[in-house]
């Protein structure tokens, strides 16, 4: 839904700080999450997880997601799924190329980039080649693995 | 200007220290020269010697020709093959790739095969939309955007690997690219965003038509604020404007060309809008030579590619240089026989 998209651009700065709770939150979870088995609720939370950010972002469920580096504009809303900033045919009126009635999604990412404390370096940061095979899976799972197996790992070099 | 070292037409020349390419292009930058690149529309045919007849108009003017790839989303001869045809013979084409019509498996193949063929010099571009050009029932794919297409290239030179990871034997050695917009919104982040492409292995840089200087000079006090000058070669572009109604048309019709209102006036209000057309653009070329931190000039004149000698001599950018044309050292060489 777009009014939706543009209302959470404009609130990018309470989103993300949500979100980084949220974050927490799921991490602390990590120990119930791999009892259960990471790949049995992969579907129910990546169900979870397509409602909520498809009703907020237009999520797209690319499975590897950046929102808190693009302002919380969904890269992937770009026709040309640009993930490092915009083309060069943004309209004179702000607007995309392909789609003359949509605001380019990065027009609307530098704007909430720069409601967010060091958005503006996050939007900086280079962002590789999108992984195809994660499309459709929860990325929420992706980083609550990722980040507790790094701290594992971190641990597990302390001598 | 002419190399100690030129090699036989379609070699390669001895690659130098800090250069990454065998090329004429990287050598005239590097050497402090004031490059002057230009555009060849490849035919819509599978005749060469279309290729060959189109690439003359350009010699002893230009120091390297794009050959682009679909252009507008326009189908057209492929930009591999334009290449391989023109490095055949010596001259110093750029490859422009674009990701909207292959994937990173594809692309990564063409830049083996682009270098194996004599390619020196890469344009990463992500590329207009389907819906520009001749074909808008296509698929789109962009697998990749021009920033994750830089850092796969350089990987490829440098690290001597695909994506995967794998291996290559025989790394390529080319000279990487990309262009910019400095005239698109948002204006105040499209240096930052010149900032990743260089943080991505870009080495040059050619941009959009530019035609309001001031947007230009904006552009490139961002770029030297944000220290990119001496880490990046900008060529800016320019082109002759045929007549205002062209202009208008390129205006809605070109995505990211942005012409102000007092070029169209002026062209307007000129008796003959062509050749006002070609003196807006020799002023603007004057008017770039003087901005801090440019190198070149890139000179789009999509079907009146025969103005560029015009504006090329007309605006005396090569002070006096003559870059390489299949017959250029012809003339050296008869009289060392004769002798």
């Amino acid at each position: 839904m777009y009014a939706a998209r543009a209302w959470s651009v404009r609130h990018a700065r309470g989103l993300n700080a949500f979100y980084a709770g949220f974050e927490g939150l799921l991490t602390r979870m990590h120990g119930l999450f791999r009892a259960l088995g990471y790949e049995r609720i992969e579907k129910p939370v990546a169900g979870i997880e397509r409602v909520v950010k498809g009703l907020l972002f237009d999520c797209r469920m690319c499975g590897q997601c950046v929102l808190s580096s693009t302002g919380m504009s969904c890269p992937m809303n770009c026709p040309k799924t640009l993930r490092n900033g915009p083309c060069g045919g943004v309209r004179a009126d702000g607007n995309c190329e392909v789609k003359p009635d949509m605001k380019c999604v990065w027009v609307e990412a530098y704007r909430g980039s720069e409601r967010i404390a060091g958005g503006v370096e996050a939007m900086m940061k280079l962002q590789f080649a999108v992984d195809q095979r994660l499309q459709g899976r929860s990325s929420w799972l992706k980083v609550v693995r990722e980040k507790t197996e790094a701290s594992g790992a971190a641990a597990k070099a302390l001598p | 200007m002419r190399f100690d070292d030129e090699p036989v037409p379609g070699y390669p020349l001895p690659i130098l220290p800090g250069h990454t390419s065998p090329g004429r292009f990287e050598r005239v930058l590097r050497a402090g020269g004031f490059a002057v690149t230009t555009e060849l529309a490849p035919p819509d045919s599978a005749d060469p010697e279309e290729v060959y007849k189109r690439a003359r108009v350009f010699d002893g003017y230009v120091d390297a020709i794009n050959a682009t790839d679909g252009s507008g989303a326009n189908c057209h001869m492929s930009s591999l093959a334009v290449c391989a045809l023109l490095t055949r013979i010596g001259y110093a084409p750029i490859m422009q790739i674009s990701c909207r019509d292959k994937n990173r498996i594809a692309i990564q193949g063409d830049i083996l095969g682009g270098a194996a063929m004599g390619v020196c010099n890469i344009l990463c571009l992500t590329g207009d939309g389907v819906q520009a050009g001749d074909h808008p029932q296509a698929k789109p794919v962009f697998d990749l955007d021009c920033v994750s297409l830089l850092e796969i290239a350089r990987n490829l030179r440098d690290e001597h690997r695909f994506q995967s990871g794998r291996k290559i034997s025989f790394a390529p050695r080319v000279f990487f690219g990309a262009a910019e917009n400095p005239s698109a919104l948002p204006h105040e982040w499209r240096a930052r965003r010149l900032a990743k492409k260089v943080a991505a292995g870009a080495q040059f840089i050619q941009t959009q038509y530019c035609f309001d200087l001031p947007l230009l000079r904006g552009f490139m006090q961002q770029a030297e604020a944000l220290d990119l000058f001496g880490k990046i070669y900008i060529l800016a572009g320019v082109g002759p404007l045929r007549s205002a109604k062209t202009a208008e048309w390129m205006r809605t019709h070109v995505p990211g060309m942005h012409v102000p209102d007092a070029t169209i006036a002026r062209l307007k209000g000129a008796k003959d809008q062509a050749r006002e057309g070609i003196n807006i653009c020799i002023e603007l070329i004057q008017g770039i030579r003087e901005i801090r931190g440019i190198s070149g000039v890139h000179i789009m004149a999509y079907r009146q590619e025969e103005t560029v000698a015009q504006i090329v001599d007309q605006s005396r950018i090569l002070q006096g240089r003559s870059p390489w044309y299949p017959e250029r050292d012809a003339s050296q060489f008869s009289h060392r026989n004769a002798s």
